[in-house]
């Protein structure tokens, strides 16, 4: 008896990922650019991060016959947006046949109370987080993968170190409590207590955890890895530098060479110029992506 | 008896995590000279146009080539399937190129066979060299065997479908023994690399 859509089948195309760069792409030209550099996987969206950013307004699921023109274009997994707590966005994408859906908060929130019930789908989901707690939060509604948020759109690897350094410490914090703290601890993170005792006794997250929003060089990308990310995503680093062939192709390098510093030293050179940062603390606080869900 | 496992991408740590349970010493290969002095060498599963570029780019590609004519044991699972296989149907991407697998097993296979990942799914597999006990199939994005023109089938679906394989001191298996609790397709493994020498 063939069973799909179990929980394995969803956490095991996220290990199959892992060790890998998964980049956002436009268009059908930008995913095979992105497969022959070795991606992992892509993202399709309908603008970059950076691009939604500079546009305003409200930034949704793209467009579906986009989504199909890039499936039909590769034969790495493909990966699309929906809004946060959009399930029908969701259920659109799925029917489609994407591999993994990503309810993102670089889309504009659908529902700032809930997210989506993920365990309802036969798709595996990724969401964001910024801390243990809100990863937690996400694992326990179906979330099969996790990516830590940082600030996509923005080339600066800030926020995106703050979020996973956040995730690992309080990982070590779950694994040297003693039981009877665990119960307080779960209280003050917000997240379920069965996920809280799970990490305690195994000392990692249940799921694969990815590092995005920020990621804009190769070094950018050994640094997520140090840190403890399994993978990377890249948002408007490749296609928003001056090279995004090579661009790609670097980033992909060191991120399976993250612990071999004359390698990220050698994919650095030459890189003809990353895409151009922004400072968080200049950006309004409501035009900040990483503060949309809970 | 060490046993490198290929560590471009993908689920590399399941199987070092196996072979420690195993009471072996395995590790990561990710350079040329992580390649000496191994007896047996897993291919895990992952992306396969990932691995194979990154394989060619660091020299592996024509070493682990060379290294498997010459009789080293080799496993491959799903990605490392297609890796090792002499033909490949389904999808056009560079893994399709000469010089860019290893073409070590005289085996035609086909890339992402069942479908997107909404249709993987898990089965429980009969296989006879691993005796009665029926084993975990996870297949994710799978792909199939669609001939083995030398060697040995080693399971099918119910449908017949050639899911792994053994040529030698070649394996193969379209599914991730790698992501069950259950070891003995690992320890069947080495078993032939335990042979070897």
């Amino acid at each position: 008896m063939e069973k799909t859509g179990t929980w394995k089948v969803k956490t095991g195309l996220a290990q199959m990922l892992k060790g890998g760069v998964i980049m956002d792409i436009i268009n059908a030209e930008q995913a095979k650019i992105a497969q022959e550099a070795g991606a992992c996987a892509v993202m399709a969206l309908e603008r970059v991060p950076s691009d939604i950013r500079a546009a305003g307004g409200v930034a949704r699921m793209a467009d579906l016959s986009i989504i199909e023109d890039i499936m039909k274009a590769v034969s790495i997994p493909v990966m699309a947006k929906c809004r946060i707590g959009h399930f029908v966005e969701a259920q659109a994408l799925e029917a489609t046949g994407v591999d993994y859906i990503d309810e993102s908060e670089v889309l504009t929130p659908a529902d700032e109370s809930n997210h989506v019930w993920k365990h309802d789908f036969k798709v595996p989901f990724v969401c964001g987080c910024r801390n243990l707690g809100e990863a937690l939060r996400r694992i326990d509604e179906g979330a099969a993968m996790i990516r830590t948020k940082g600030e996509a759109g923005t080339g600066n690897i800030v926020e995106a170190v703050r979020h996973i350094r956040a995730v690992m410490s309080s990982i070590q914090k779950l694994v040297n409590a003693r039981q009877d703290e665990l119960m307080a601890l779960a209280k003050e993170m917000g997240a379920p207590m069965e996920l809280v005792e799970t990490i305690h006794q195994t000392g990692k997250l249940p799921v694969v955890n990815f590092a995005a929003g920020g990621v804009a060089t190769p070094a950018d990308a050994a640094l997520m890895m140090q840190l403890g990310a399994e993978g990377v995503f890249v948002g408007s680093g490749i296609f928003k530098s001056n090279n995004p062939a090579v661009m790609a192709k670097t980033i992909v390098r060191a991120t399976t060479h993250y612990q071999d510093p004359k390698i990220v030293a050698e994919v650095s050179k030459g890189l003809g110029g990353a895409m151009r940062g922004l400072d968080i603390k200049k950006i309004p606080v409501d035009e900040l992506l990483a503060t949309r869900g809970w | 008896m060490r046993i490198g496992v290929l560590a471009a991408q993908g689920a590399f740590v399941e199987h070092i995590d196996h072979l420690h349970h195993l009471g072996v010493e395995a590790f990561p290969v990710r350079l040329l000279q992580e390649l000496k002095g191994i007896d047996g060498l897993i291919i895990p599963g992952g992306e396969s146009t990932t691995i194979s570029r990154l394989m060619v780019e660091y020299s592996l590609t024509s070493e682990i080539k060379k290294l498997g004519e010459q009789g080293l044991p080799i496993f491959g699972t799903c990605a490392g399937m297609i890796l090792l296989a002499s033909e490949i149907t389904g999808g056009n991407n560079l893994t399709d190129k000469p010089g860019t697998r290893l073409d070590l097993m005289d085996i035609r296979v086909k890339r992402n066979a069942f479908g997107r990942q909404r249709e993987s799914f898990e089965t429980e597999l009969t296989i006879p060299v691993l005796g009665k006990k029926t084993f975990p199939g996870i297949f994710i994005r799978a792909p199939l065997i669609e001939q083995v023109k030398s060697g040995e089938i080693l399971a099918r679906l119910d449908n017949g479908t050639i899911v792994a394989a053994q040529q030698g001191r070649l394996l193969v298996s379209a599914f991730h023994p790698e992501l069950t609790d259950d070891p003995r397709f690992h320890h069947y493994f080495l078993d032939i690399a335990g042979g070897h020498n």
